[in-house]
């Protein structure tokens, strides 16, 4: 508790606030390197999510990639692509990318595959383009959950962004990586905090914006107003690892993305290096 | 006139639904493929507009072979109209209308204005225009499906038991309608159902199927009622349990009929601006 305190004070102090190794700097490199992995990651699954979803080819993918990928352990990947590639920010991004694969192709796949079969069939029908069927139909009426597993990608990453620092490179991780030898256990917690915060920040976020890319006419087909409150989106999310209380088991429902051990709330990373 | 050429489709699971189909579907006219499920009808109909490519035969449309068409232009030229409406459910009625004119480079302003002129042709009020299909009840629903079929003033209009999924008063209604628009419009409708006294009511021409798209009998309602091909249409049509033969029953007063089930069938009336008889196969006009 008194570390808690301690970190509580730390983060107070002004002269923290400043600096190129102050708040602002390692918060702003911390969400540039959670969207610049993101991104790539997104250019790369969505499309092919998308593709698997409205072909229906190469589905056994999604499956594969996303229960191998969520096997690798994130800090040895990292230790390996640094001493291939060298210490620099290309193995961090790539680590990371990987990380967000699976529930973006997972949730583009999703998403795609829950539009209904004769809504598709009928757009077929009166002569629109498969293209035209792709942006016009399946896209925006799997958009939820495409956006849910985009949430659940931006949640793993900014957490998991923080080993950048074990290389070093930046972000938040450098106060938990860079005192942590010095056994400095107030900016070691005032890290951690920073990560939490920051991420349930970006979770309110992305929440409201899976509730938004719902479709009107689809919202009304929900029925009620109550309907559309809470959860009821996040309960088709491909990868709902997100939801605080429920987050352990909110794999299990789907199982076709093989909740594996490594599917633990990404939360209890940053909880855990402190202590480590 | 739209001919099927020994038509045959295989599906890759290896049955037959439809083998050695010949038909010719005359323009301007009704063509109802009547018969139960797994008869072909629907494989027939998605065949017209490439929905489905036949394995054996050809189809043409006024002589051209659809098998050398575009899919998408040949479909953006016939009108299409399925059970469960199949519309974009995030789209307003309007929208769901004037869709495919719109992705055909119309402008948005004439497609949209074309487009509530349709809902007047359907019998949709224009305050619709801007609901979602949601909150549309199934009868409207179907309208919109019709009004989006006509969108592009097609020759050809696809009907894949369009009026199945609606209770039967609504469906009568719709039944109504659509004879009413094609009077006034004179497509080229095949229009696929298992319900008999739907085909007898819609069909111009109407062709009996069995298992397997093969035609047991093709004829206008008449015919087929008066001259059954054989036992199959004799009791598709309910002409085997006496449905089809009225008789005026004494006991009820001289105007009742009674089919040879003895159920009531319906009132003798001076003419066919009367009462509406539920005495099915009358003609439509």
């Amino acid at each position: 508790m008194n570390s808690f305190l301690g970190a509580l004070a730390w983060l107070a102090d002004p002269a923290n606030w400043a600096g190129d190794d102050g708040i602002p700097v390692r918060l702003l490199e911390h969400i540039g390197i959670t969207a610049v992995a993101v991104f790539i990651a997104a250019v790369i699954a969505i499309s092919l999510g998308l593709f698997i979803g409205h072909t229906g080819r190469l589905s056994f993918l999604v499956v594969s990639t996303t229960g191998a990928l969520r096997a690798l352990p994130t800090l040895g990947l990292l230790v390996l692509f640094a001493l291939w590639l060298g210490i620099g920010i290309g193995p961090v991004i790539i680590v990371l990318v990987i990380l967000a694969i699976p529930p973006l192709l997972a949730g583009a796949y999703a998403g795609v595959e829950s539009v209904d079969r004769a809504t598709i069939d009928a757009a077929r029908a009166i002569g629109m383009t498969e293209w035209q069927i792709l942006t016009r139909v399946e896209v925006p009426l799997g958009l939820p959950i495409i956006v849910g597993g985009l949430r659940s990608a931006v949640l793993q990453v900014v957490a998991t962004a923080t080993i950048a620092a074990y290389l070093p490179i930046g972000g938040l991780g450098r106060y938990i990586f860079d005192f942590l030898p010095l056994r400095r256990f107030e900016p070691v917690f005032a890290g951690a905090i920073l990560v939490t915060v920051l991420a349930l920040v970006l979770e309110g976020v992305f929440a409201a914006i899976q509730r938004l890319a719902v479709p009107k006419g689809v919202r009304i087909l929900r029925g009620s107003p109550a309907a559309l409150g809470a959860g009821r989106p996040a309960r088709v999310e491909p990868a709902a690892d997100s939801d605080g209380a429920d987050s352990g088991g909110a794999d299990s429902d789907r199982p076709e993305y093989g909740g594996g051990p490594t599917s633990s709330p990404p939360a209890s990373h940053t909880h855990s290096h402190p202590t480590q | 006139m739209i001919a099927f050429e020994g038509v045959s489709k295989r599906f890759p699971d290896g049955s037959l639904a439809v083998d050695d189909f010949t038909l010719t579907i005359p323009s301007r006219s009704t063509t109802v493929l009547v018969g139960s499920s797994g008869s072909g009808k629907t494989t027939l109909l998605r065949m017209i507009n490439r929905m489905v490519d036949p394995t054996g035969g050809r189809i043409t449309i006024d002589g051209d072979d659809v098998a050398k068409l575009d899919p998408v232009k040949l479909r953006r030229r016939i009108g299409y109209v399925m059970q469960n409406s199949g519309l974009l459910p995030h789209r307003t009625v309007i929208d769901n209308v004037a869709n495919v004119p719109i992705l055909d480079g119309v402008k948005k302003s004439e497609a949209h204005a074309h487009a509530l002129e349709l809902l007047d042709t359907v019998g949709l009020d224009r305050s619709l225009a801007k609901r979602y299909p949601a909150q549309l009840s199934g009868g409207q629903q179907q309208r919109v499906g019709v009004a989006r079929g006509l969108a592009v003033d097609p020759n050809i209009l696809l009907m894949d038991e369009p009026f199945g999924a609606v209770d039967p008063l609504v469906r009568d209604e719709l039944q109504q309608e659509l004879l009413r628009i094609q009077r006034e419009l004179s497509k080229t409708i095949v229009f696929v159902t298992h319900d008999i006294d739907e085909a007898f009511l819609l069909g111009d021409q109407v062709v009996i199927l069995r298992t397997g798209g093969i035609v047991a009998q093709a004829g206008t309602p008449a015919e087929i009622l008066a001259n059954p091909a054989d036992e199959f249409v004799a009791s598709f049509v309910g002409a085997e349990r006496g449905r089809r033969a009225l008789h005026i029953d004494a006991e009820h007063g001289d105007r009742v009929l009674v089919d040879g089930t003895g159920r009531v069938a319906g009132v003798l009336t001076d003419g066919p601006g009367g009462m509406a008889g539920t005495a099915a196969g009358s003609a439509p006009e």
